[in-house]
Order: C-alpha cells, then sequence, then structure tokens
C-alpha cells in the first residue's frame, strides 16, 4: 500500500513555487548589480587624467578629512546627462566629487562638462573599466560614498534625481 | 549581440535583445578583449574561465558571448590576470567579492546557495529510495498475485 | 473587418468552450453504460471551436501579410517594407499573436480528438472533453480580456515599427510552430489523463488512446526544439548551441516529462503496469508547458528588460496556473489513491528498465526545474545568483548516465521478467564498446572529464541501438520498432555531437588586415576584403573570407555586421562552411582604429551531429507513430471483419428460422 501523503507532494510543491512567483510578482523587479564592496575598503588605483582640464584620480585623493562622492559616469551615458545638475547641487552644498569617466574621449569629456556643468575635482580615466570593475560597479551612472578612511560606504546605481540629493547627503554624513 | 535563445519566447527576445543602437563609447576596446593568449594552455583556461562568468551589463548571456563593452574589459580582466599568473579560481573569487554570486554561473556552496546542492542529494536519496519502492520489492513478491 | 472577423471568431470560440465544458461534465452524471443526452453537444462543439479559433488566426495572418496598420499589434511589430516571409512569420513573432498561436493549436487538437477519438468510453471522453474545453476557456479568457490580438488603433498608423531583425530569418518560421504545436499537443494528454483519472479508466485501451497524442506532441517537441538549438547557433553568432538558458529551459523540461510519458505509456499499453505514473506524467508535461509559458510571459525570469512584460499577464497566467496545475495535482492527490497499481514485473525486466530510466528522466526534470527556478526564489530574499552550464552539465550527468547505460540493455529485455544471464553476450559486447570507446579517445587527446564520458556513451549506445535487431528477420520488423531503434541511435548520434563539440572545438579571435590570414585547425582563412552590402531593411558590411582546407581549393565565406533601420538594431551574421565532419563558424566583428578587423573563427567538429541526431529522434517517433497507427486500423478493420462476418452467421443461421 503505497502512502497517501506522496500523492499531496507535487501540489505542495507546485503550491511553494506559485506563492513565490506570486510574491515576485507584486515586487518592483530589481534591476541592479549591488556591488559586494560597501564596508570594504576602496581597492588601490591611479588613473591619468581624463581631459586636460583637470588632474587624474588616485585611491590618495579619496583619504582624509571627510567623505567624498566617487561618480562613475561617461560622456557617451544619457542618464549622465540627466544627474549633472543633482551632482552640481551636491557640489554647492561643499560635497567634493572625484569623477572616473569609463572607456571616454578627452574631447568628449571637455564637451561634456562645457555644456552640462563640472561638478568634479577631479576626473580619472578609465579606459578598460579597471577601476569600475574593481569596486563592483555595474554600470554608469553609479555614485559610491567613500568616507575619509577609505572604505567605501555606500552605492548608488542609477542617475542622481532630486529626490536623491538629500539621501547622499545623509549617507555622507553618516561616513562622517 | 545579447545572448539568449530563441525558443519560444518571441516576446522575450524581443524585450531581452532590445538592445538600443546608440552606440555606447567610441573607444577602442580594451587589449584582451578580443584577442587571444600567445599560449594555447593559458588561453584555454581563460576560454573556460569566462564562459562561466555572467555579463553584468547583458540578460543571461557569459562575458565569452557578448560584444557589450563592459564583457570586454571584464575578458581583458580576466586574461591579464591568467597572464600574470592568476588560477582561474583566483580571478572568479576576486570577481564574486565584488558582484557577488550573481557574476558566476557556476554557483559554489555558500549561504545563498546550499540548497542548489543539498536539493541533488536529497534527490539521490529520493530516486533511490523510489527505485528501491518500486523494484527492489517486486523481486519477492513476483510469485505473487497481482 | 478582418479583425472584427477574427474577434469575432474567438468570442464563439470561447462560447464554445463553455458549451464544450458543460456538455463534457454531464457525461459524468450519466449512469454506467447510460448515455446522458445532453453530453452530445461536447463533440461538436469542440470540432466548431476548433474551426473558429483556427479561424481567427487565419484572420491575424491575413492581417499582417497585408500590413493592416490600423491594427494595434500589426502596427507595433510589422512594416510594409519587410519580405512577404517575415511578414508571414511576424504574426507569431510577438506576444498576442504567439498566445493566439497557442490558443488555435489548443483548440485544434482539442478538435481533432474530439472528430478522430471513437475508442473511449462515453464517460471519460465526455470528461476529457470537458477538461480540454475548461483549459482553453481560460486561454481564450486571456487572449480576449488583456491579450486582444485585433484591437484597433484610433488613427491607423502611418508605418509599422518592424520585427526584431534577430527573429528576420526562416527559423521564426520552423521553429515556435513546432515547438507550441508540440507544448498544446500535450493539453490532449492532459486532458486524457485527468478524464481517465476522474472516471476510473486508467487501463491498457486508455493507454492505446493516449498514446498517439504523445508521440505526435513529442516528435513536434523534438523537432522543435532541435530548430530552435540551430537557429539561436547560427543566428546569435557566438557559436553556442545550448546555454542552459531559463527560456531554452522552459522548452526542454515538458520534452523530459514528454519523453518519460511516452515510455510510461507504452508500458502502460503493453503490460497494464505504471498506471499512477503515467497519469501523474500526464498531467506534468502539459503542466510544464504552460509553467514555460508563465515564465516567459510574465517575465519573473527575465529581469533586466522587463518593460515589455506585462505584470497584470504574469498574475492572469499564474493564476491559469492555480487553476490547471493546482486543480490538476489536486484531483490526482484525491483520486489516484483509488487507481490500483497494475500488473507486477520483475526488476530485471523490460519494465523495470523502463521505470528506472522514468525516475531518472523525472530526477534530471527536477534539476533544470531546480536550476532554473532557484534565481527566482532567492530574488525573493534579495539574493541574487546565477545557475548556468558548471552546475547544469553535472548535476543532471549524474542521472543522465545511469540513464544511457540502462538504455543501452532495456530494450532488449524481455517483458514482465527476464534473466540478464540471458544477455551475456550483448552486455559483454557493449560494456567493452563503452571501455574501448574510452580508452581510445584518452589516447587521442587531453579531453575533459563528461566529454570523454559522453563519447564513450555514444559508441556503446550506437552499437546497443542496433541489438534489438539481431536475430531477426529485417523485413518482419514492426515498424514500431524500427522507430525505437531509429530513436534510439538518434540519442547516440546526438550525444556524440555533443561531446565532439565540447572536447574538440578550437577558436581562433584575431584582428587581421586584408589578405591576412589565421589558421584555426586544419584551416586557413584569409580576410580577402570588407564591403558593404545592403538588403531590403538593412544594410552591411561583409567580409570575403578565403577559408582553405590543408592548402585545398579555397571557399568563400562571407559574414556579415548588419544594421537595420527598422526597428534600429545591429545583429551580426555568421557564415558557415560545413563539412561531413564538423563546421567552421566565422564572424566579424568591429574596425580597430589601425585599420584590421575582428575576426572570430572556430572549428566545430561533428557539431552537425548534435542536430541530426534530433532529426533522428523525431523521424524514429515518426515511425513509432506511423506503425501504430497501421496495426491499429488492421486490427479495427478485422475487428469490423470479424463483425461482419458474425452478423452474416447470425443471418444465416436466423434466415431459416422464419421458414419454419
Amino acid at each position: 500500500m503505497r502512502s497517501r501523503l506522496m500523492l499531496w507532494v507535487p501540489l505542495a510543491l507546485f503550491a511553494f513555487f506559485a506563492g513565490v512567483a506570486g510574491y515576485m510578482l507584486t515586487q518592483e523587479k530589481n534591476q541592479f548589480v549591488e556591488s559586494a564592496m560597501i564596508g570594504q575598503p576602496l581597492p588601490e588605483f591611479a588613473l591619468k587624467p581624463a581631459f586636460a582640464g583637470l588632474p587624474g584620480a588616485a585611491r590618495s585623493d579619496l583619504l582624509g578629512g571627510k567623505p567624498r562622492l566617487l561618480n562613475i559616469w561617461a560622456s557617451w551615458c544619457l542618464p549622465c546627462i540627466a544627474e549633472a545638475p543633482q551632482l552640481e547641487a551636491l557640489k554647492a552644498q561643499g560635497v567634493e566629487i572625484v569623477g572616473i569617466a569609463i572607456r571616454d574621449r578627452p574631447e568628449d569629456v571637455a564637451n561634456f562638462l562645457a555644456r552640462y556643468g563640472n561638478p568634479y575635482t577631479r576626473i580619472g580615466a578609465d579606459d578598460i573599466s579597471e577601476v569600475q570593475l574593481a569596486i563592483g560597479s555595474s554600470g554608469v551612472p553609479e555614485t559610491f560614498v567613500i568616507d575619509a578612511a577609505g572604505v567605501i560606504r555606500y552605492q548608488h546605481i542609477g542617475d542622481i534625481r532630486e529626490e536623491h540629493v538629500p539621501l547622499l547627503l545623509a549617507e555622507l554624513e553618516k561616513a562622517k | 549581440m545579447i545572448r539568449t535563445d530563441v525558443i519560444r519566447a518571441l516576446l522575450a527576445l524581443l524585450a531581452m535583445l532590445a538592445m538600443p543602437i546608440s552606440a555606447q563609447d567610441a573607444m577602442p576596446p580594451a587589449p584582451y578583449a578580443y584577442n587571444q593568449l600567445e599560449d594555447p594552455a593559458q588561453e584555454a583556461e581563460a576560454a573556460e574561465l569566462m564562459a562561466t562568468l555572467r555579463c553584468l551589463k547583458c540578460q543571461s548571456q557569459s562575458i565569452a558571448d557578448s560584444d557589450a563593452p563592459m564583457a570586454g574589459d571584464m575578458r581583458h580582466q580576466v586574461r591579464s590576470r591568467i597572464l600574470a599568473g592568476e588560477s582561474p579560481e583566483d580571478i572568479r573569487a576576486w570577481l564574486i567579492a565584488r558582484y557577488g554570486d550573481y557574476v558566476s554561473y557556476n554557483p559554489t556552496i555558500s549561504a545563498s546557495t546550499w540548497p542548489l546542492f543539498a536539493i541533488p542529494v536529497l534527490l539521490i536519496l529520493i530516486v533511490a529510495a523510489v527505485l528501491l519502492r518500486r523494484l527492489g520489492k517486486r523481486r519477492s513478491d513476483t510469485g505473487e498475485a497481482a | 473587418m478582418i479583425a472584427e472577423i477574427g474577434l469575432a471568431a474567438l468570442w464563439l470560440a470561447a462560447a464554445l468552450a463553455v458549451l464544450q465544458m458543460v456538455s463534457g461534465a454531464f457525461a459524468l452524471r450519466g449512469a454506467e453504460g447510460a448515455i446522458n443526452p445532453l453530453a452530445m453537444y461536447a463533440r461538436p462543439a469542440a470540432v466548431v471551436q476548433a474551426f473558429l479559433a483556427v479561424l481567427a488566426f487565419a484572420m491575424l495572418l491575413w492581417a499582417f501579410m497585408v500590413t493592416d496598420l490600423s491594427i494595434k499589434l500589426v502596427a507595433n511589430n510589422s512594416h510594409s517594407m519587410k519580405p512577404m516571409l517575415y511578414k508571414i512569420t511576424g504574426t507569431w513573432g510577438n506576444h498576442e499573436g504567439s498566445m493566439l498561436l497557442w490558443v488555435g493549436v489548443l483548440a485544434l487538437s482539442g478538435g481533432l480528438l474530439a472528430g478522430l477519438e471513437r475508442r473511449l468510453p462515453e464517460r471519460t471522453m465526455g470528461a476529457t472533453l470537458a477538461v480540454q474545453g475548461f483549459v482553453a476557456l481560460g486561454f481564450y479568457a486571456f487572449l480576449l480580456l488583456s491579450s486582444n490580438p485585433f484591437e484597433r488603433l484610433p488613427v491607423p498608423a502611418v508605418e509599422g515599427v518592424g520585427l526584431n531583425p534577430l527573429l528576420q530569418d526562416i527559423g521564426l518560421a520552423i521553429h515556435p510552430p513546432t515547438l507550441y504545436a508540440g507544448y498544446v499537443g500535450l493539453s490532449v494528454a492532459f486532458s486524457l489523463a485527468m478524464g481517465a483519472l476522474l472516471t476510473n479508466q486508467v487501463n491498457p485501451a486508455f493507454a492505446r488512446v493516449m498514446r498517439p497524442w504523445v508521440l505526435g506532441a513529442w516528435v513536434l517537441l523534438t523537432f522543435g526544439i532541435t530548430a530552435g538549438s540551430y537557429w539561436a547557433y547560427y543566428e546569435l553568432g557566438w557559436g553556442g548551441w545550448w546555454f542552459w538558458d531559463p527560456v531554452e529551459n522552459a522548452s526542454l523540461m515538458p520534452w523530459l516529462a514528454a519523453t518519460a510519458l511516452m515510455h510510461s505509456v507504452a508500458v502502460l499499453a503493453a503490460r497494464d503496469a505504471l498506471r499512477t505514473w503515467t497519469i501523474m506524467l500526464g498531467v506534468l508535461a502539459f503542466s510544464m508547458s504552460m509553467l514555460g509559458t508563465f515564465l516567459v510571459r510574465s517575465g519573473v525570469l527575465t529581469s533586466v528588460h522587463a518593460f515589455a512584460v506585462d505584470p497584470e499577464r504574469g498574475a492572469f497566467i499564474l493564476g491559469l496556473l492555480g487553476l490547471y496545475i493546482g486543480g490538476a495535482f489536486t484531483i490526482f492527490a484525491l483520486r489516484a489513491g483509488a487507481v490500483s497499481e497494475g500488473k507486477r514485473f520483475s526488476v530485471s525486466s523490460r519494465e523495470g528498465a523502463l521505470v528506472f530510466n522514468n525516475v531518472m528522466l523525472s530526477a534530471i526534470l527536477a534539476i533544470v526545474l531546480l536550476g532554473t527556478l532557484y534565481p527566482l526564489v532567492t530574488e525573493a530574499f534579495d539574493v541574487r545568483v546565477s545557475v548556468g552550464p558548471p552546475y547544469f552539465n553535472p548535476a543532471s550527468a549524474i542521472f543522465a548516465i545511469p540513464m544511457f547505460l540502462v538504455m543501452a540493455v532495456g530494450p532488449l529485455l524481455r517483458w514482465k521478467e527476464d534473466k540478464p544471464a540471458r544477455l551475456q553476450f550483448e552486455v559483454s559486447l557493449i560494456a567493452a564498446v563503452l571501455i574501448s570507446a574510452i580508452a581510445l579517445a584518452s589516447v587521442v587527446g587531453d579531453i575533459p572529464f563528461l566529454p570523454l564520458l559522453g563519447l564513450g556513451l555514444a559508441a556503446a549506445l550506437a552499437v546497443a541501438a542496433a541489438l534489438p535487431l539481431k536475430g531477426r528477420k529485417l523485413t518482419r520488423v514492426p515498424t514500431a520498432t524500427w522507430g525505437m531503434v531509429l530513436a534510439h541511435f538518434g540519442v547516440a548520434v546526438s550525444l556524440f555531437g555533443m561531446a565532439c563539440e565540447g572536447a574538440f572545438t578550437q577558436e581562433r579571435l584575431a584582428a587581421v588586415a586584408p589578405g591576412g590570414t589565421e589558421q584555426v585547425g586544419d584551416f586557413s582563412v584569409t580576410l580577402q576584403n570588407v564591403a558593404p552590402v545592403a538588403g531590403p531593411n538593412w544594410t552591411a558590411i561583409e567580409a570575403r573570407l578565403a577559408v582553405s582546407r590543408n592548402g585545398g581549393e579555397p571557399v568563400i565565406l562571407t559574414p556579415q555586421a548588419r544594421n537595420f533601420w527598422s526597428p534600429a538594431q545591429a545583429t551580426s551574421e555568421s557564415a558557415l562552411l560545413t563539412r561531413w565532419d564538423g563546421q567552421l563558424y566565422a564572424v566579424i566583428g568591429n574596425q580597430a582604429e589601425d585599420g584590421r578587423w575582428q575576426i572570430r573563427v572556430w572549428w566545430k567538429p561533428f557539431v552537425t551531429f548534435i542536430w541530426y541526431g534530433g532529426l533522428l529522434i523525431a523521424l524514429g517517433g515518426v515511425l513509432a507513430i506511423a506503425g501504430r497507427v497501421r496495426v491499429d486500423v488492421k486490427r479495427r478493420t478485422a475487428t469490423a471483419m470479424g463483425d461482419v462476418r458474425r452478423a452474416d452467421l447470425e443471418a444465416l443461421n436466423a434466415a431459416p428460422m422464419p421458414a419454419e
């Protein structure tokens, strides 16, 4: 005699799947790959200047004094245009923003900054996504909060919208 | 191009492949993005690893199969690290430390993946039990009336 | 008018599905033997419904052929400048159209079942048609309420958006329709299993009714998957033929279940054993089809570009899934206990081998299901993981290897009980082939473990496949047996191709200046020039590659990098050089700043055997159907002739009576 209980197993498995799938349908799709480097020290790097107007960026430039923002961007990236005013707003609040330009040409960087404003103190050129990969960033734009000791404290994925500005300021405050 | 199959997901495929045509950038690809290593043994090591790393910008595609610029940069990382003498598993671990288990198509046992290994073991036990019940028992009662 | 006729046909078909369901259900209320008068509408309802659903699909096809831009679906997915073939195939190159195809095939298989099947008891037939109507109704509702393919635009569009260039290929004409027909053909097995379970008619007669449907759906699935794999291989431009992508797995899972079901039905038909198993697999196979539809349509597994996926539709399909799969499993749990276990058999018997392989196929199905759904489960907990070939290959091999070994011996065993000693010669022959093939292959080169094992198993299976013919007069071997031999041989061929592709593929990646030569395997590849070319709706740069094997006569290959303009998208068109022992696969990439061109060339020994094997497997299925149907027709004519003779005899006996 086979156990009657076994006959319910398929239904139970299906019910579990349907539950998970139903829950997933109600959830906003998380399209982003988050960095696993939050809480880890910023890896060593030194990048040449992305264009003639500003110095390049190295790990040491992000250390000491106060927390800073590390903005991963590119002149060919459309959302980067959208976030330019927000970066300006952050700069106006006294935030120091170090940029890393991904696979970008100096003349394109210069044009972009001339058109949309220049919130950066330094911009390093990352032509082979070396630093981007080292900090676990998977796209442009992304913004990282780096504290004075050089530890990655927070990652913002995608363009910074107006409502994100106070959020980032709070994260910078927390990182002090 | 973005890797997927075209089994019956015509809509999904449309969605997955709708790659904006606007050029991502104008820079030449990284040196080892589209160039093989000199040493065939090293290249084979790199190729095997690249086939099991996920392109983060694409949907369900390994970096070996993707033309996305970031996949090219990841291939460059893999090849240049192999060239520098790192082992494939070190490189995988380096990437997992940055992107989590998502970046590797080869799940290893961890807090988030243990059921992937526990369930097959359980499955082997169930299969053995089912076969013993279905087949093992028969031997003794084949003589009985059905 | 086209759209209105199509829409009206769909609504009418939905109404008939209700009639079919209700009328079929009345059959269950009739007393044993008696026929409820209200049950007589189920069959005609199913037949007319099939006609209407096919009509609706034909209307959409027509709209696409004439590019009726007042229909939203056409405007969003077609273009007046597209070649006619792609206008036609574009009908199912989108969500609504492909769902209409799905529903059309569903109704058609229901109609065929109702029209052709006369052997089942009326009660079982009524219950089966009721289930089929119930399933159809849900999908009509899905189409009409949330995916109406005939929706009109308030103002007709000036020009259509166009079809994804990757789909503008002959592959779209072949792959989705066959795969859908296979997928949805399994609905008949599902309905029959439910009908038999509800009326407690799980017996060999029922299995003989179910078998051709299962075989037919399985053949179409096999062919569809094979075609899809080859299409993806040449179209996607990276030389892979299977990546364990969720969408690929969605098609593999019903195939695994259908393969197990097909073998289980054979046992039930021949030996009246495995009753519950067969019902379970019948339910499971179509459940996997619906699950696949859900995974693909809801977008729960395709995360990044989820914009085109409507969560409302996902919820709708999940609801249908809950209704049908949940309902079927509930009825299974409640009723399967009442199904008696059937005839018994010894472990060393053909049934024993088939049970073993059924369990192995189910285990592989479980692994594929686990690996496909696991990322979804962890995502619910905000953890993202990837499961790919390095997981699927070994995990499924754990069960596939014993399965292949048993598959080599199983067909040689007798039904019910056999003495293993009888097969001493055959078993030692298979073992010898297996071992020597592995030994030979490991001498040839440094081959990874799984491909090495694959080579050995392929050789052993190829020999074993022919062994059932040993000692038989070939002209007297039944067609169905030829089918089995051919299908099993196809598995060996396919396995050989997979193992060779995995073990011996050579790749060359290089930046080449015009006139430059690269070497891959035995081939030297010379880039002659690169020139722009134009097609009906694309422009491209085309490379001319002169390929010569061991210094022989060169052959010209022309891979292209195409730019389509509506919709704007770039694709890479690979160029293939097929030889009996493999394929050379060439792709052109970008131009470097120094003027050299990036080319990527693979030599893939025996890769074509993967698909040849798939075709052989499908052909084996066709032979099996032909053989079964022929035997069945023969038996029926024999019975009919017997009846006539009996009637004559009775008449003769009866005739003198009045004279007395």
